[in-house]
């Protein structure tokens, strides 16, 4: 209703006929579609290389942080630096001194490309974010787990492998989907760095025609990017739930 | 086995939560195929008497033995004790992402290193002795208290104890669940398991354990067979807990 509302107000404002043109050019749409649908590939790149790596990453943080006793406190105190740092920066800096700094090192044996780069940063800003998602979901687990698990005679280790962790990642599957959805629009910030992705390839496109409709089309296959990310999700959660609980409706 | 048959042998252990001493100098002797009943009240330590002894918690003085061996010596492998030491708690603590088969066989594949067909074998087997065999690849929250219960005893079997403790096994389970759980308990003792059980339920007390220890404010405050303690107490405060639990009609 209030959607109602909202499209028929904008379709009756003065500024529609023009607006409309500007964003919604039926032609251009389809002219523009091609190139950067075939663009957007290098992000659906970008963020499956990024989520695999970050999946990973993050979970080996998230364990550094919850590592008992004093002699470890060094892993600790340094999973809790990484987080403070690369939450606290903006995306697009890390992004840039990465992107510019790095190369500029001139190490040898590591790449140069702005790509490279792009994904290292995304890889870095979000194992962050992702980190603690984990760390919630592993102290969501209720001590008597783990005393279980060591009575009968799993060590610390094959603990987190076979029970905390499991159960943890099944609880946050929801808010890690959330960051992943994060990511997956943030794959158009590598642009900034020269990679042309969707974002950077429909700029070019609006400076060429002086017309905003690629920029629809971008919006569109970032959305289309995501549903199927969320839709997994819900399958998931819902098939965990079929299976663990004791069924009927509450 | 040591000479003198001791299964377990506890001295002068003592425990403190930050400034709360819970066991103030447990002396227990536990014989080979001993089943000795903890009672006591609430607060009384028999839970934390029991985690030490698994080594879930670590002793701030005394002793343990298990076999002769002192496992609280340091540099002790803990996980090689508690292989031989199984441990069933009061709320069940299974592991709700596992089918009771996984349950079951999630220590023996990866701390036996038994191949998997074999220990599903002995797993299933296990589960078929205690009535749960149409259960096998059910999870857990989809059992009842009591199988849930009956599933945790499994689980602490099929690593082949040489002792079993067991913490308050049925104070969580509905009142028309306890006689199953206690059903499989004695039939373990039948098998001449050494089993040490902190329970409140005297009447399974007074039916199965060798001896019935009374705990008192975190000590053994005082121990006999099950006769000797609920008929002819010596100590004020064992006589005052037992009318309390006769009050209660728990006896």
């Amino acid at each position: 209703m209030f959607f109602a509302i909202v499209v028929f107000v904008i379709v009756n404002s003065a500024g529609w006929p023009a607006v409309r043109k500007a964003f919604f050019d039926r032609k251009l749409f389809v002219d523009s579609f091609p190139e950067i649908a075939h663009a957007f590939l290098l992000n659906i790149r970008i963020f499956c290389i990024a989520e695999a790596l970050i999946l990973v990453f993050a979970l080996g943080i998230a364990i550094l942080r919850g590592l008992p006793g004093p002699v470890l406190f060094p892993f600790r105190l340094l999973a809790v630096l990484y987080t403070d740092l690369f939450r606290g920066i903006p995306t697009i800096l890390v992004i840039y001194i990465l992107g510019f700094g790095a190369p500029a090192l001139q190490l040898s044996g590591v790449p140069n490309s702005p790509l490279f780069w792009g994904v290292t940063a995304l890889v870095l800003v979000y194992s962050a974010y992702v980190a603690e998602v984990y760390r919630a979901g592993i102290e969501s687990v209720h001590p008597s787990q783990e005393a279980a698990s060591r009575s009968l005679g799993l060590s610390r280790a094959q603990t987190l492998r076979y029970v905390i962790v499991p159960q943890a990642v099944r609880r946050v599957i929801p808010p890690l989907l959330n960051d992943f959805i994060g990511l997956q629009k943030d794959s158009a910030l590598v642009a900034l760095i020269g990679p042309i992705e969707a974002f950077r390839q429909s700029q070019i496109d609006v400076a060429a025609t002086f017309n905003y409709t690629p920029y629809m089309v971008t919006a569109l296959l970032f959305i289309l990017a995501t549903i199927p990310l969320a839709r997994l999700t819900d399958w998931l959660v819902a098939r965990d739930r079929r299976r663990q609980s004791a069924g009927g409706q509450l | 086995m040591n000479e003198n048959g001791s299964a377990l042998r506890l001295e002068g252990v003592r425990k403190s939560f930050g400034s709360v001493e819970v066991l103030r100098g447990v002396d227990l002797d536990v014989g080979e195929h001993e089943v000795v009943c903890l009672i006591g009240a609430s607060g009384s330590g028999k839970s934390t008497l029991l985690r030490c002894v698994n080594l879930l918690e670590r002793i701030d003085a005394g002793r343990i033995f298990l076999e002769g061996d002192e496992i609280t010596r340091r540099g002790v492998d803990v996980n090689a004790v508690r292989r031989r030491v199984g441990i069933v708690f009061q709320a069940f603590n299974l592991f709700p992402h596992m089918s009771v088969l996984q349950n079951v066989t999630l220590a023996t594949t990866r701390v036996l290193h038994r191949p998997r067909a074999e220990a599903e074998a002995e797993a299933t087997a296990l589960l078929e002795r205690f009535g749960l065999a149409d259960k096998r690849d059910e999870y857990p929250d989809r059992l009842s208290g009591g199988q849930q219960q009956r599933v945790a005893i499994v689980r602490a079997l099929a690593m082949q104890p040489e002792l079993m403790l067991l913490d308050e096994v049925t104070s969580a389970l509905d009142p028309e669940l306890v006689g199953e759980v206690l059903n499989v308990i004695r039939e373990l003792a039948e098998t001449g398991m050494t089993m040490v059980v902190a329970t409140h339920e005297m009447s399974f007390a007074r039916d199965t354990a060798n001896r019935v220890c009374f705990l008192d404010a975190g000590r053994i405050l005082e121990q006999g067979s099950a006769e000797e303690i609920f008929t002819r107490p010596r100590e004020a405060r064992t006589r005052q807990f037992l009318e309390r639990i006769i009050a209660a009609g728990r006896l």
